[in-house]
Order: C-alpha cells, then structure tokens, then sequence
C-alpha cells in the first residue's frame, strides 16, 4: 500500500511568545486539515511528536475527543520525522486509511540543556564540561576537514545560502540575509563553527494528512506520495554525540545507513533527486550529509559549494527553506518541516523560493541526538 | 602547601586509578571480540556480549580531533571553576590510544592555538575543583612537548 500526503500545515518557526508549543501544534494541524478539505472528525489516527513542550495526545481537547488512536512519540532529535514515519507505517500496514503527523515545540532561549544521566552517561561527563552537542559537531567537521580538504568558506557558504532562502520563507525565523563577511567573522562557538553557522533551539509546529495513495485523488488533485520513511540509529563504530569513546574502525553513520536503505524503499538513486533538505544543525553538518547521503563524493562539496550547486537555481537544490540555520531547530517539528517544504515545492507552491523546472523527487533527512537519522524519498 | 593524594577524591569512582603516582584510564575488554570501551563496562558495545575484562588504557595517544568551547556552558550540569569574567574557551577531544580506543577528553594545554590533528597527548590527572573542602582530580590530555 502506497501512502500520499494530502495535506501539510505549518505555524510559523522562531519565537511566538504567548503561544504554547501545543497550540502551535494544533495551528498547524488545522492549516493542513483545512489544506486536505478534511476535518478532525475523519482522521482515524494521530502520531504526534515533542521533545520540550506538552503532552502531544493533550490537543484532542482542542481539536475533538473522537476516540482517534493517538500515539505520543519522542525520539531526539527526529522526533517530527519518527511521527511521520510511524504514520506512514500505520496506513502501509493497511491498519488505517487516513491520519496525521504533528510535532511541535518549545524550547527555552540559549544551547539545550542535557541532563547527562538521562542519557545514559557519567554525571563526571556534564560536570566536567563534554554535555554540550556543539563539541560534536565541531569536531565532527574538523576531522573531516582535516581528511578531505574542506576549508572555512565553504563553511560559511553553507549559511550564506541558508540564510538567503531563509529570507525568502515567511515561516522562517530569521529573515535577513547575512554576508560571506557576516558569517565568517561571527563569534567563534566551537571551534571551527561560529556562531552564524549554527541553527538554534526554537519554537514552531508542523503537520501533514496521510493517507491511503490510491485514495489521495478523492481529496486533492496534487497529492505528494512518501516512496520511503524510515529511521536508523547508530551501528558501533560510527562517529556520534555523546561518545566517551569511538571504536578505532569507522562505521557507516546512520545517516549512510538510512538514506541507502531509503533509496532501496524507494527505487531510485541519489541523481534522480530534484531537491533535498538536508540536516544542517550548523553548516558542517549539511557538508558532511551531502556525502552521508550519497549526492556527491567526500571532499566534492568545496566545488559544489563554490559553484553555487546547491543553491535554489543550482542543480540540487538543499534547505530550500533556510534549514534549520534559518528556521532553528524546534525537534518536535524540525523533520516534518522538511517535508513541509518538499511538498510545497513538489507541488509548485513554494513562491519567491519554487525551484524551477517542475521539481518531481524530493529528499528528506533529519539527524541528531543520539544518533539517528529519518530519511523520506517523495514524488509527485 | 600541595595536599597529598590521598586526600584528592576522583570526579567518579572507576573512570581512573586512583590514589595513584602513576595514574591509568580504565577501559573494558570483551573476552569475545577485544573491543575496549571507555569508561569501563560489563557489555559489549560491539558484540552484545557480556564478557568483559577491566583494562588499563595507554597513557599516550594521538589528537585525533578537538574543538574549543568558547561558551561557558549551562550549570547545572557544568562544574568548571569560571565565572563568567575568568572563562576563557577550553579544548575537547578525542585521543587515540594505539591498538585500543579513542577516548574522548578535556584537554590541558598552554595554547590552544597550537592544537592539531595528529599531535602527540599524554594522560595528567590533576584538580579540577573543590567540592565540600576536598580537592577533586579529573582527567585531562596534554601535549607532550608541554611536558617534557
């Protein structure tokens, strides 16, 4: 059973002081219930996803208490992207015909807070200053750095680019477009990042209308089928946050893993791909998922970056939407928006920002903590 | 006057030998496929076996790779010295231990500008802070032309 996207829904990222992260949630859900022509009432299921804010199942208060399965998902930081994959595996099933992904969050100001007991490390490890995922993430890009070429402007190309689709995306949080200069003489944050390279904890809310493929027409003329949706998380060996140690022998990351087993799902390879949203938790990170993803070879993205190949007019466009450097990064929410702008631009809706040439393949990946990643392949 | 190790307390129990002139890491070694692990533990990260020896870690090592936190971070759960006034970045990275592990690490160095991939480390363990009157010692890499 193939599965369509009918409708999408989005609250706004950034900061919307007042509003809680459940009622961004369920703004949102309205929008892409109100963009399916369907109400609450017809949904036979909700997966709905958050890190940081309310209890997801709390918005049938709200919406309407009809009974509706409905499951809470928390999952780091693919939270947004395991609601959806779980929706997805609710209608493949055949279980369900019809249903919706929601995430939504609310995050306090400043770098996340980890309790490092939680995750299932030393107290000694907070204490001594290694809980903090923006150490990983700079030393991820300075060994790769140090093994394929990668220099410090293509870093800050990275956000320059982000930050300019950002701009043209009245849902983003940050709206002005920064200067090479701008970025690459911002305050160092870990080192080589600096502090316009990296996205932010924020707020925002995300959903989509699921359901059965061969009944998508029923309710729109532009549905967007899901190909393949699925997560992996960390084999032993690979390189990810929070490790007291790494195995001497490099393993495929989880991203390597999901996006080759996606591709599979799905039927096609890397060059079919029309535009892709990629991870960019800071610009190092859409870097490496270039690669992790398999749209270019280790060390290529110094060139793609210089020829402006993943720019909205380049020949695969990435984080058309400004990413999460543009959008921040509300985990709830973060892996449905990517699929929120997949289908915008699928279906041609995507404005200042459309991609041109009819874009007919879309790519979605979500990383993070503590180390896993969802990948979504769609088409029209 | 410098207090005497004895009355030093580790930042955890089992991380490091500990009172001890000639300090070790602890890791693990599965009996089934020799992974090592750090810090030390029962299970196989690798094999899912439940097999395992502790080990002490080499002292020397590689940088493999680092950063500088050039924020001070969130308390809870930080316990670092600085105020806000005295903070200065610190460098974390991953050391690796030939034939062993990488494990990742603060690191004491007099510049962190000189820090590179491939540079020689060797174990110190020393004070960190003071909680309830005592000294407590952690952990650290420093690059060896510091120390000799």
């Amino acid at each position: 059973m193939d599965v369509a996207i009918i409708g999408i829904g989005i609250h706004p990222f950034g900061r919307t002081d007042g509003v809680t992260g459940l009622e961004q949630g369920v703004d949102a859900a309205r929008k892409a219930l109100d963009d399916a022509g369907l109400s609450w009432q017809d949904m036979q299921f909700a997966y709905g996803g958050t890190g940081a804010a309310e209890k997801p199942d709390t918005m049938v208060s709200k919406l309407g208490l009809t009974g509706l399965q409905f499951i809470n998902v928390s999952n780091g930081c693919a939270t947004g992207g395991s609601a959806l994959q779980s929706a997805y595996m609710a209608i493949k099933s055949g279980m369900f015909d019809l249903g919706v992904a929601v995430g939504f969050d609310k995050h306090p100001r400043g770098a996340f807070t980890v309790d490092p007991e939680g995750s299932g490390l030393g107290k000694w490890y907070g204490d001594i200053g290694m809980a903090l995922t923006p150490q990983f993430f700079g030393m991820k890009i300075q060994r790769y750095m140090h093994e394929f070429g990668i220099t410090e402007e293509t870093l800050a190309r990275v956000a320059v680019k982000n930050f300019k689709n950002g701009s043209m995306n009245e849902n983003a949080w940050r709206r002005e477009a920064f200067s090479f200069e701008d970025v690459i003489t911002s305050p160092m944050v870990a080192s080589p990042l600096r502090k316009y390279m990296f996205c932010s904890p924020a707020e925002g809310g995300c959903a989509m209308i699921l359901c059965r493929a061969d009944k998508a027409h029923e309710y729109t003329k532009n549905p967007v089928y899901l190909k393949a949706a699925l997560v992996k998380t960390r084999n032993f060996g690979s390189f990810e946050v929070f490790s007291q140690n790494q195995a001497l022998e490099r393993a495929d990351s989880p991203t390597v893993q999901a996006s080759k087993a996606a591709f599979e799902m799905a039927g096609i390879g890397p060059e079919d791909v029309d535009v892709a949203q990629l991870q960019d938790t800071e610009s190092g990170a859409e870097i490496m998922h270039m690669s992790e993803n398999g749209f270019c070879g280790d060390g290529e993205q110094e060139e793609w970056l210089a020829n402006g190949w993943t720019e909205i007019d380049g020949k695969l466009p990435v984080n058309t939407d400004g990413g999460c450097i543009a959008n921040g990064e509300p985990i709830g929410a973060s892996g449905l928006r990517q699929v929120y702008e997949i289908a915008l631009q699928l279906r041609g809706g995507a404005g200042q920002r459309q991609v041109p040439n009819d874009p007919k393949v879309g790519y979605t990946h979500v990383y993070g903590a503590p180390g896993l990643s969802g990948v979504t392949i769609l088409t029209t | 006057m410098a207090t005497s190790i004895a009355d030093q307390v580790p930042i955890a129990e089992g991380l490091f030998t500990w009172p001890s002139n000639d300090p070790r890491l602890i890791g693990s070694r599965c009996n089934n496929c020799g992974t090592v692990t750090f810090p030390a533990q029962s299970s196989c990260p690798a094999c899912s076996g439940f097999d395992t020896d502790n080990i002490e870690l080499e002292r020397r090592g590689t940088l493999w790779t680092y950063t500088l936190q050039c924020f001070l971070p969130n308390r809870p759960p930080y316990e670092g010295p600085e105020t806000p006034e005295t903070f200065k970045p610190f460098a974390v990275g991953y050391v690796e231990l030939p034939d062993q592990t990488r494990v990742q690490t603060r690191i004491k160095t007099e510049d962190v500008e000189k820090l590179h991939v491939g540079m020689e480390m060797e174990l110190v363990v020393e004070k960190y802070i003071e909680r309830d009157g005592k000294d407590v010692v952690a952990y650290f890499f420093q690059p060896i032309d510091e120390l000799e």
